[in-house]
């Protein structure tokens, strides 16, 4: 029964937060947005101390649940264990704890990710991040097939006069960061394929620091060993690999509470029940939920945690529970009917368009909400949440070493539209901090630069100044190009104080491939 | 019951016509709403235009009853079946004549003409048509169009106004006007009638009998128009010719700059107690061909009528107008004015609200009159120019165009037309890419502004995007 209860949580958790990195439309974040928000990494990187420490606490009472349920690579672990499972039954077993391997990972973990943003081992880190890890296989190699699906849709609505569906643009935004999450598909796929959790158990940063706050977790699932007849079945089906047959001993700090061996036991001898406080005599004076421990095998561990705390928080956690198993189930039925629009390709008396191109910046460009470089990149953990909403095609992870994975902005499909919010409104990790449209249309996060060598109104002679009408802050003005003569050809003056970096000329710059205006990032952004 | 059967399923098709949940409501008052015609079932024949039924204004001076439809002679038809103010072809008498017959013998009395009509052939071809006729079954009304400056001087003026009596074979005129007066500003006023004196020779003729009516017709600057009518006193302006319809009633400079609201002149009129003479109620035809949304919710309102019929009636609604000027080429033009003033069947106050809301679509969304020719193309910049024309045109047609931000059809409109809009023109082809170089400007044959229309729809697809209100 819990496994089953179990079950249900994931399938829907899953399901919703691979929903949050397919969903281009931007709607589905309106109700499920906060399941990004509360795992665990992206929630301590945003400072969200809130959810941390409700994340503690349902560790502390369930045990590693969250494992087991809202993080999705540990879920999708699951699936691909459950494949593994189907051409050989029984295939686990108990190994013990490989504690340097943990938290060595752990150290260095932590320690790269102070280590500044800059480098390389900082990329490390973020690939091993399991969210973010989760969100590049699904942004990456599942949303292209989910996005040709949608447009297949959008085919067979446009014929129908429906505009239900509409299509997008489908392409592979970093092809370092598409390999990168192949190599981690391929890597987590194989591991839980044969162990199950070995990833989580030994790699896995939050794994071993959820680990660790499990040991003294209230509820557990405990051996009875009057019943216990030794068979091993148990062991053998425990991903976690945790469950000591022989020693009638389950290591907590490694047990992701699946329920799985409660399941199996034929003899009835695993139950998920309260862990019996034997040392701790002023624990046992406080009241307590009455619920009779029969089990007596387990070894007992120091009560850090008062039952007391415990208590006050549990209402809480089940109500957030039932709200967001209403919320998952409205918002999956919600975004079926989520849609947009098709390119129809029309031939014949069109002058072909060449490709932009990127220009090469001197800084990059990140989205409004970020505030600065460094903030964004010591926050963002590359999950790429914002790159799978942004409407615009500007967003894409970036394929340089000195951001690698982490998005930036580029201006050749689309620009930064000044009413569009959508990545501060994704961001989990507080990387871009949430923003308003009016505040966003007056931060500059760049500036444009104008490149007299492409200037239309110069290289080919005729009037233009589509930037300068379509730039969103004024910042732009046509001005002759020949100061001694007001009838020489307009060009562009940019105004950079009004400037907020947006791309809009350099979007709809006529000059290709490469633009005669562009964007520079600013290091800091700031209001102007 | 038959009759009421038919007339729900023909509100049923032009409901499918595209124009949407919106006018439900105005289509239910619709149906019983129309005139009383025994014939209603059967659509082909509209009945006879009854020869009996037209509807008179009376002349507060002469105490002339004018027929409220007065025949424009602006565009008489010429033997190759166009308009004679298009074309140097030569008039086809024998078919103005029938057009003058089958006015006459309908009720129409007021003809309107000018020296400078149809390249100046129209005061003769009326002439030999109504000379046919009694001298007291039609009212003249003509003008001295002395526009061009060698024209100016007394003697020429002069000449020009007697000639208009050869030419129409009578001995004295029943309306004349100074003509396109506020063409040129005070200093044409001053050149052709005040300097010269042809003004006072006018009011002599007036006095003389020859001239029975004096007035004047109106066009462009205010300062004019106020101008003649302060010296009203003195010089006692028997009619005035403006510019009227339901989009100039209050929209007039958004048509024109230079134009001014027929609110403000229709009012000044009617303080001094002077009637109006109307000219272009249809706004130089464009009331007649409304896009297939708005013509489609004036068809489900009125299903019989025209919509040029309700231009018509909208002009003929206001009291003090004494008679509204159309310039008819063909005889199923007549035949159907004829139908809307024999009798007239006033505006009611809902249908005004009605053609004010459509005056404010039409001048907020004009369609593009691209034919798809594609003599513009290909645009250097890799524009699709025809299919983003057409993309635009559809919407309006089928009411995607929403002409506010509060329209109850905002949401769906919009995602219809962005939505569809990426689905016909590659973005990068959109009208967003036009730099406004202008080099396809010389090869419209429509004379289309493709540059200031592409802006003009991007700036609404802008504002759609955004999410603006408007």
């Amino acid at each position: 029964m819990l496994r089953k209860i179990r079950i249900a949580f994931a399938t829907v958790c899953f399901a919703s937060i691979t929903l949050l990195f397919l969903d281009f439309t931007g709607t589905v974040h309106e109700w499920l947005g906060w399941l990004a928000k509360v795992q665990f990494l992206p929630a301590l990187l945003a400072t969200n101390f809130i959810v941390v420490g409700v994340l503690l606490v349902l560790t502390l009472i369930f045990g590693r649940v969250y494992c087991s349920v809202i993080c999705p690579l540990g879920v999708m672990q699951d699936l691909f264990g459950a494949a593994g499972r189907r051409s050989k039954k029984n295939r686990y077993g108990y190994s013990p704890a490989l504690s340097w391997l943990r938290y060595g990972m752990l150290v260095l973990f932590v320690a790269s990710m102070a280590a500044g943003a800059g480098l390389v081992i900082h990329k490390l880190a973020l690939i091993i991040a399991p969210y973010s890890a989760f969100g590049r296989i699904v942004s990456n190699l599942l949303a292209p097939l989910w996005q040709l699906g949608n447009n297949f849709l959008a085919y067979v609505a446009a014929r129908i006069d429906s505009y239900a569906f509409y299509s997008v643009d489908v392409w592979i935004k970093s092809w370092a960061t598409f390999a990168t999450a192949v190599v981690t598909l391929v890597v987590i796929g194989i591991l839980a394929w044969r162990n199950g959790r070995t990833w989580c158990n030994t790699v896995c940063p939050v794994g071993t620091v959820l680990g660790f706050f499990a040991r003294f977790s209230l509820f557990r699932p405990v051996i009875d060993t009057s019943k216990c007849n030794s068979c091993g079945l148990c062991a053998r089906n425990c991903k976690a690999a945790c469950i000591d047959p022989k020693a009638h001993e389950i290591d907590y700090s490694r047990c992701v509470a699946c329920m799985d061996c409660i399941d199996k036991c034929r003899h009835g001898a695993i139950s998920y029940k309260r862990r019996e406080i034997k040392r701790s005599a002023k624990a046992a004076a406080e009241p307590l939920p009455q619920q009779k421990a029969v089990a007596t095998s387990v070894r007992p561990i120091a009560a850090t945690d008062t039952p007391q705390h415990a208590a006050s928080v549990q209402p809480n956690a089940e109500k957030g529970i039932s709200r967001r198993k209403f919320l998952s189930i409205t918002a999956m039925l919600a975004a079926t009917a989520a849609a947009k629009a098709q390119e129809k390709k029309v031939d014949g008396g069109l002058a072909v368009i060449v490709d932009k191109k990127i220009p090469e910046r001197q800084t990059r460009i990140v989205p409004a909400g970020a505030g600065s470089i460094r903030h964004f990149a010591a926050h963002c953990t590359g999950c790429q949440l914002c790159v799978s909403v942004c409407p615009n095609g500007v967003l894409r992870p970036s394929s340089g070493i000195e951001a690698f994975m982490q998005p930036e902005m580029s201006y050749e499909r689309g620009y930064c539209r000044p009413e569009c919010t959508k990545c501060s409104e994704v961001c989990p990790a507080g990387a871009i901090v949430r923003i308003g449209a009016a505040e966003k249309s007056s931060m500059q996060i760049g500036r444009a630069v104008w490149i007299k060598e492409n200037c239309i109104p110069l290289t080919d002679g005729v009037e233009c100044g589509n930037c300068a009408r379509h730039c969103p802050s004024g910042a732009i003005t046509m001005i002759p190009s020949d100061p001694s003569d007001d009838g020489s050809p307009k060009v562009p003056m940019v105004n950079t104080e009004r400037c907020i970096g947006c791309g809009a000329c350099e979007n709809l710059c006529p000059a290709r491939p490469f633009s005669a205006i562009y964007v520079e990032g600013n290091e800091n952004h700031r209001t102007v | 019951m038959d009759n009421k059967k038919n007339t729900i399923d023909r509100r049923e098709f032009l409901r499918r016509l595209g124009a949407g949940a919106a006018v439900t409501a105005v289509a239910a008052a619709a149906g019983c709403g129309s005139r009383n015609n025994p014939v209603a079932g059967d659509r082909t024949a509209q009945g006879e235009i009854p020869t009996d039924k037209m509807t008179y204004r009376t002349n507060p001076k002469t105490g002339d009853r004018v027929s409220l439809l007065g025949y424009g002679c602006m565009r008489w038809p010429t033997v190759s079946k166009t308009s004679a103010r298009d074309s140097s072809d030569e008039i086809d008498q024998e078919m103005v004549n029938r057009l003058v017959d089958y006015a006459i013998e309908h009720g129409v009395n007021y003809f309107d003409t000018s020296p400078a009509y149809c390249k100046g052939r129209s005061e003769h071809a009326t002439g030999v048509a109504l000379s046919r006729h009694p001298r007291e079954k039609y009212f003249i009304a003509t003008k001295l169009s002395n526009f061009a400056p060698e024209t100016w001087s007394r003697e020429a003026s002069i000449a020009m106004y007697r000639n208009s009596f050869r030419e129409l074979q009578v001995d004295y005129i029943d309306y004349l006007l100074l003509h396109g007066i506020g063409m040129g500003g005070m200093e044409a006023l001053h050149g052709r009638y005040l300097d010269n004196g042809i003004l006072d020779f006018l009011i002599d003729e007036r006095k003389a009998g020859r001239i029975r009516n004096l007035g004047f017709s109106y066009h462009g600057d205010i300062e004019v128009f106020d101008y003649l009518l302060s010296r009203h006193d003195e010089i006692g302006w028997d009619f005035v010719q403006i510019q009227l319809n339901y989009v100039d009633w209050r929209h007039a400079k958004e048509v024109n700059t230079r134009n001014t609201d027929a609110e403000y002149l229709y009012g000044e009129l009617v303080k001094r107690n002077i009637p109006a003479v109307i000219m272009e109620p249809l706004l130089g035809g464009r009331l007649a061909r409304l896009n297939d949304f708005l013509m489609a919710r004036l068809k489900q309102h009125r299903p019989d009528d025209s919509v040029a019929s309700w231009a018509f009636r909208y002009a003929g609604s206001f009291p003090d107008v004494l008679t509204v000027l159309s310039g008819m080429t063909y005889m199923e033009h007549l035949q159907d004015n004829l139908r809307t003033y024999a009798p007239l069947e006033e505006c009611t106050p809902e249908e005004l609200e009605l053609l004010e809301q459509t005056a404010q679509t039409m001048l907020r969304y004009p369609s593009v009159p691209c034919t798809a020719c594609q003599y513009c193309m290909p645009c250097p910049y890799g524009l699709d120019i025809p299919s983003i024309f057409a993309h635009y045109n559809k919407c309006i047609n089928e009411g995607n165009v929403p002409a506010s931000s509060q329209d109850e059809n905002y949401r769906s409109a919009r995602r219809a037309f962005l939505v569809g809009y990426d689905r016909s023109v590659p973005r990068l082809r959109q009208a967003d890419h036009c730099i406004g170089c202008n080099q396809c400007v010389p090869h419209c044959p429509q004379g289309i502004n493709i540059p200031a229309q592409m802006r003009r729809i991007d700036d609404f697809v802008e504002s759609l995007k955004r999410g603006a209100e408007f």
